[in-house]
């Protein structure tokens, strides 16, 4: 494992990295034109997360501060004025008389905050982790690779929850709420930092043999210059690819722990909150409160996926 | 073939026994019982679940009169107006066989006078206990107690050698975590036995076909299958799909859903139970607020704005979806001592409260914590969220924290809130049990639930007087005037008095119980 022989030292590059590049880029545009699903996706994508950063704009109420709530607004189908009060919402209001609508958007705001930052937390620490088991091998590669796959034996909504209640335990209670956002994001991330870890050390196991790299070594480059300067702008491409299809699956992750009741509190509600809110409702006839925050995330969640799809296709053929 | 009609015979009479004997009682509510020890826990679920294997002296029944049980009557002493006597029931026995005498009797009642038994306040009045023979015990109080058999409804009956001999004599000390024999095995004179219990799980009981009233109540179930479901929209479906046929906390979204539901009835009942906020008025400095060096609820026009900021009809018609009666005390209407007058005293006035608040010198504000169970009142979460709501309109930042039941109240008896919600039933009928366990000042043996910090020593006096005093008139202006102050202190928050539903297969025959306590041997099974 730690000296794995390189059978093909010198892959076919023909091209120079910039000339790659461009040469990419005008590949992309060309695949992204002729690709009805990526176009679509990619709209839908830009679409939600621009109503979630533009929330406070477009949205009527804001559902975080609790002196704007009127309980008697409660359970107000949508698009029908409410008995008490006469207000009319797009899309009803929830037991606590919030507007759904607005509450998706900035629901949506934390899902995506979530997803952005857990995965970004994840790469971070993949690639850290990664170069240095790729670059250094011996003992340092051993215990990342298999901390790494003592990770993977359990399914990372488990990890995501150990290390959930771990935080919750040790956090005062008093600054749980404002705390939960940045326990997911921790939770999430490290959950998932091991498969940007393994195709790092991959690529770099293949990289650090070749010609520019022990070129840069004679010269007397330290090995941290090496590794973040020489070897991993080469490897970008399928960390990239990953941390597409990763931010899908942190949003589901997100959505699944706060349905559990472990993540983003109801007074912060997510996504994945507002679905536990509307689940208990799902008998009594008020489905409004369950099925727009549902299918917010259907969207979004598919959206990003057939995203990242794509953009593996595109820049990793050799996946399809 | 003569022989094979024989045996068919047989069998088909033995499956119509067994048809008419296998009748499982598939039951399930939000939460499960905190423990089995009979003598730890003075909570509803949990005094559910001893009253269908243990058995106190009396009972109540539905109407609220008593129903002599392991007494069969009971009077005061001819000699000693200090003294009750109580004639046992005679060829009772426990599940394991052993005779129940009066001797356990003497042991239950030391047993429930424990530091950590939480059934002391109900007893604290009680000197001795004594046997006089194997089937009448004398009960002494420190002054003539009238009332002294309305505080026996939930004291349950151990045998003593099972107990001695299981080292179980101590009462669990429940906050401390501490399980012992008793919490998870029962030995008592009830019609039903347990099978097994896995806490949260399920628990599983059979019928005691050796039970001394086997003739004389229905006992139509032969088994009871326990199972705490908290999640409100798994409680439903696990009714509509015949998973289970007696469900006791019906979620109030669902009930139009239940009662239109082929097979399905909802029974309804005004509850002996009143829900409120409690608030820790006796701490210099409260450790979950944002304010340094002041307890803002100290200051009366605090609680007072508090309780003006909650809105109680919407809370009744939005959350509770009516089935709720707003309240103004935290008394019942059942109870001894409720009037009409205080329990309407409870105003919603967001002005009026802001210029309190701003009085007090808080016009800014304040935060602070609010500690909720999430799976014991009905709604109580949303309740707790609506008050999120209400009090942030006056300035108060609530963070609330919505926890199991058998976490949130230990932080009640412990002292660890400042801001709790609560609710109280009262199985005496009576207003002295509410002041022995929420209003006396908290000491080891009485105002254990008080987590208020309120303690006045002349209404702490009052208070223990109640118990002796004989003349009922006085007794009852000594009642109203402890209320009076109550109200006048806001020294708890009243949000609502609740409304049972019970939801059941139309199979199952039982009237719902104002105190919440379904007794399985009334049921009947079709």
């Amino acid at each position: 494992m730690t000296d794995q022989p390189i059978s093909a030292p010198k892959e076919p590059q023909s091209v120079t990295p910039s000339r790659l590049r461009r040469a990419l880029d005008s590949d992309f545009y060309y695949a992204f034109r002729h690709s009805p699903v990526a176009m679509v996706s990619a709209a839908v994508s830009i679409l939600l997360i621009l109503s979630a950063v533009f929330a406070p704009l477009i949205a009527t109420t804001n559902p975080f501060d609790p002196t704007t709530l009127n309980l008697m607004n409660g359970f107000t189908p949508p698009m029908t004025p409410n008995a008490f009060t006469g207000e009319t919402f797009l899309m009803g209001t929830d037991d606590q008389g919030r507007d759904v609508f607005s509450t998706i958007l900035y629901g949506m705001r934390i899902s995506l905050f979530v997803g952005f930052a857990a995965v970004l937390f994840a790469v971070v620490l993949g690639i850290f982790l990664g170069l240095l088991a790729g670059y250094f091998g011996g003992w340092t590669d051993s215990v990342i690779m298999r901390a790494a796959d003592v990770q993977l034996t359990f399914p990372s909504i488990l990890v995501a929850m150990l290390i959930f209640g771990i935080a919750k335990g040790i956090t005062p209670v008093e600054h749980r709420d404002q705390m939960a956002i940045w326990v997911l994001i921790l939770a999430i991330g490290l959950s998932d930092w091991v498969q940007f870890a393994r195709v790092v050390r991959g690529a770099t196991l293949v990289e650090k043999n070749k010609d520019y790299v022990s070129a840069a070594r004679l010269i007397g480059r330290r090995p941290s210059a090496i590794m973040i300067r020489h070897i991993l702008p080469n490897i970008l491409s399928p960390v990239l690819v990953i941390a597409t299809i990763s931010l899908a699956l942190a949003i589901i992750a997100e959505a699944t722990l706060s349905f559990l009741g472990v993540g983003a509190p109801p007074t912060q509600p997510s996504l994945g909150t507002l679905i536990r809110i509307g689940q208990g409702y799902l008998f009594s006839g008020e489905w409004w409160i369950l099925f727009f925050p549902a299918c917010t995330l259907l969207a979004l969640a598919l959206s990003v996926n057939m995203l990242g799809d794509w953009l593996r296709d595109v820049l990793n053929p050799r996946l399809k | 073939m003569k022989k094979t009609s024989t045996i068919l015979a047989v069998a088909a009479l033995m499956s119509s026994t067994a048809v008419v004997n296998a009748e499982t009682l598939k039951w399930a509510r939000a939460g499960d019982a905190l423990t089995l020890d009979p003598h730890s826990q003075n909570e509803g679920p949990s005094h559910t679940m001893r009253h269908q294997m243990y058995e106190p002296l009396i009972i109540r029944d539905t109407s609220g009169a008593f129903v002599p049980t392991l007494a069969t009557d009971w009077a005061p002493s001819a000699d000693n107006p200090n003294v009750w006597v109580f004639n046992l029931r005679k060829g009772v026995k426990f599940h394991d066989g052993a005779d129940f005498t009066a001797e356990d009797v003497v042991f239950s009642f030391e047993r429930a006078k424990q530091p950590n038994s939480d059934m002391k306040e109900l007893i604290g009045s009680i000197t001795a206990v004594r046997a006089v023979d194997d089937h009448t015990v004398e009960i002494e109080t420190d002054g003539p107690n009238p009332i002294l058999p309305s505080n026996l409804t939930n004291l349950f009956m151990m045998d003593k050698d099972w107990t001695e001999a299981n080292n179980t004599v101590n009462v669990q000390d429940f906050e401390g975590g501490e399980i012992t024999f008793a919490t998870t095995n029962v030995n008592g004179t009830g019609a039903y036995r347990l099978v097994s219990r896995e806490p949260d799980v399920k628990t599983v009981m059979v019928r005691n076909e050796e039970y001394w009233g086997r003739n004389d109540f229905p006992m139509e179930v032969s088994e009871i299958v326990y199972t705490p479901i908290q999640n409100a929209a798994t409680r439903v479906a696990a009714l509509l799909s015949g998973e289970v046929n007696f469900l006791q906390d019906m979620p109030v979204q669902d009930l139009a859903r239940v009662d239109g539901a082929d097979g399905l009835v909802v029974k309804q009942a005004p509850q002996n139970r009143v829900i409120f906020f409690g608030m820790n008025q006796g701490a210099d400095d409260l450790e979950a607020d944002n304010i340094d060096g002041k307890n803002p609820l100290a200051d009366v026009r605090v609680r007072k704005a508090m309780s003006m900021a909650i809105n109680r009809d919407a809370i009744r018609q939005v959350v509770m979806r009516g089935q709720s009666q707003p309240a103004g005390m935290i008394a019942p209407p059942f109870v001894n001592g409720w009037t009409a007058d205080m329990d309407g005293e409870s105003s919603t006035d967001l002005e009026g409260a802001k210029a309190l608040m701003a009085e007090a010198g808080y016009g800014d504000g304040f935060s602070i914590r609010l500690d909720c169970p999430n799976d014991r009142y009905i709604n109580d979460e949303a309740i707790c969220q609506a008050a999120v709501g209400m009090l942030g309109q006056i300035g108060i930042t609530v963070n609330l924290d919505a926890i199991p039941k058998a976490q949130h109240f230990p932080k009640i008896t412990d002292g660890k809130t400042d801001f709790y919600m609560l609710g109280w039933g009262v199985p005496t009928y009576d207003s002295e049990y509410i002041f022995n366990f929420l209003v006396h000042g908290r000491e080891s043996d009485i105002g254990t639930w008080n987590g208020t910090g309120f303690n006045n020593a002349d209404l702490n006096a009052k208070i223990k007087s109640l118990a002796s005093n004989t003349d009922l008139d006085a007794r009852n202006a000594d009642i109203a005037s402890i209320w009076r102050m109550v109200q006048d202190e806001q020294l708890y928050i009243p949000i609502h008095h609740q409304v049972l539903n019970w939801g059941m297969s139309e199979s199952v025959g039982i009237e719902v119980d104002p105190e919440d306590q379904p007794r399985v041997k009334y049921f009947t099974m079709k």
